[in-house]
């Protein structure tokens, strides 16, 4: 029933659909990280007007499942069109691969503002004092000795995230956008061999994100020579 | 684990993955039919949760006239031919064309139905102001097919065409409009009407029934079925119960309940109650 031939015919057809997929990973995890960055540094205040929002907007994205809240963005916006044409936003929702960016970074800001709040936390606060004591207003304390520790902090976690966003890219063929899981699923739908497409386009993603692992630790490595052995 | 016993477990994977299934000799007497719950009128779940359409009722039909014991449920309409050939359930009757490409991997009993496809797509849009039109091609009358594709390509140029993925419809689309028209797939045909009304698809294709039972809801007021019905060729012999190769008896008893079910005009009543036409296959 495994047949080594019908790998070779369907791997290039699924890796058709790899730029897709990195494309939507790529955008949303760095526009996801900007704001990530934004609402991790806009709790340090701990004014209750910007936190209590913020932690809504996270309550809910982090509660509720990435599958939802493609389907609410992109199939739930759909039924408000004329409230979105008159606000000169449809041209945005409209389209399938945006609604799929919107709600991939929506969902890993949320998840990433946590990593960065807690890595943020976690510098000790001698050193922000250290800087305020020599002289560096708030704002220098934070980019030049606070977040620079924090984000190598964050690294480990973060890159959990990045890898969680490009498996859940594979959700955006629900909304008629055909990454590889979408072109898996239409392979599977021409040739009934579900097993062998899956294990395919499985292998795809595991070589991904492994390349993603080691880019990653090497990174890693590079910002924290000190714990080499 | 050492190298050897890891082997050894793939193996008896392997094994486990390919092992033929236990094929049905004898006439069964109770079997589960998979249908996918998602294609009104034809298959569909209603309002109390339940499955109902013209399938339901015929394959409850069907079932009393084999005086077997049937279990309907529901499955996704990818999922539907590779669940029946790994034995999920036995039969799948879910509004599924008799197609070449379908019988090199299941088969298929006598068409039950054969219903034509078409183009949705808004009363004030080039095609739209067609309107309805009762003609219906066959894909093997070539020229005849050919001059009413030629007749809409100009109507639909640069359209976003929503379709259902894995259909024969979606077929149609790639072979006779693949350079005319953008093709964008949905999982589900609910999906695609949901497009249609945000405005993100200018037109849907799929079997004409199922469209005008989508047209019949207030929000499609503006919308119309438009231009001829095709059928044949990629459309297949019309709408048959799919069955796993080797299940003979099964096809047998399903063959004869079709025929009397033909006979005595049950699917011409219960057509006629769920997609106002008659759809009974022509002998």
């Amino acid at each position: 029933m495994i047949d080594p031939g019908f790998f070779l015919e369907i791997i290039p057809k699924l890796l058709a659909g790899l730029p897709l997929t990195l494309e939507l990973a790529g955008t949303s995890v760095l526009l996801g990280f900007g704001l990530a960055l934004v609402l991790a540094l806009a709790q340090q205040g701990e004014r209750t007007y910007a936190v209590l929002p913020i932690r809504i907007f996270v309550a809910i994205f982090r509660g509720t499942p990435l599958l939802v809240q493609i389907f609410l963005i992109y199939y739930g916006l759909g039924q408000f069109r004329p409230a979105l044409q008159s606000v000169g936003l449809w041209w945005l929702f409209r389209e399938p691969y945006w609604c799929a960016i919107i709600a991939l970074t929506l969902n890993t800001g949320a998840y990433g503002s946590e990593i960065l709040r807690g890595a943020i936390r976690n510098v000790p606060r001698g050193l922000s004092e250290a800087a305020l004591a020599l002289g560096l207003n708030r704002f220098r304390t934070m980019r030049l000795v606070v977040l620079p520790l924090a984000l190598r902090q964050a690294l480990p976690a973060y890159s959990n995230e990045i890898i969680l966003m490009v498996k859940g890219t594979s959700l955006a063929s629900i909304i008629t956008l055909t990454e590889v899981t979408g072109i898996a699923q239409e392979l599977i739908s021409q040739t009934y061999r579900a097993i062998e497409v899956f294990i395919a386009a499985g292998a795809i993603y595991l070589i991904l994100n492994f390349l993603i692992v080691r880019g990653l630790t090497l990174l890693e490595a590079r910002l924290t020579p000190y714990r080499q052995r | 684990m050492t190298f050897r016993r890891l082997a050894a477990v793939a193996a008896t994977f392997m094994t486990l993955l390919s092992a033929p299934l236990a094929g049905a000799a004898d006439a069964p007497k109770e079997i589960k039919i998979a249908t996918e719950g998602a294609y009104a009128p034809w298959n569909f779940t209603n309002a109390e949760g339940k499955l109902d359409g013209l399938e339901i009722e015929l394959a409850n039909d069907l079932c009393a006239r084999m005086k077997i014991k049937c279990t309907i449920v529901a499955q996704n309409w990818d999922g539907l031919i590779p669940s029946l050939t790994v034995g999920k359930f036995d039969v799948i009757m879910a509004s599924m064309f008799i197609t070449p490409k379908r019988l090199e991997t299941i088969d298929f009993t006598q068409p039950y139905a054969v219903d034509p496809s078409g183009f949705a797509v808004a009363k004030n849009s080039d095609l739209g102001k067609l309107g309805i039109s009762k003609e219906k091609f066959k894909l093997e009358d070539e020229a005849a097919s050919k001059a009413a594709i030629e007749k809409l390509k100009p109507l639909l140029k640069g359209k976003v065409v929503g379709v259902q993925s894995g259909t024969t419809n979606l077929d149609f689309l790639k072979k006779y409009f693949a350079d005319t028209v953008e093709i964008r797939e949905y999982k589900t045909t609910e999906q695609h009407d949901l497009d249609l009304a945000a405005g993100r698809v200018d037109a849907l294709f799929a079997q004409q029934t199922a469209l005008a039972a989508t047209l019949a809801k207030p929000e499609f007021a503006d919308y119309t079925i438009a231009g001829p019905g095709f059928v044949g060729g990629v459309f297949g012999l019309g709408t048959g119960a799919g069955l796993r190769k080797e299940d003979k008896a099964l096809k047998d008893m399903f063959n004869k309940a079709i025929d009397a079910a033909i006979a005595d005009g049950t699917i011409k009543r219960i057509s006629e109650k769920w997609v106002h036409t008659d759809v009974t296959p022509v002998k």
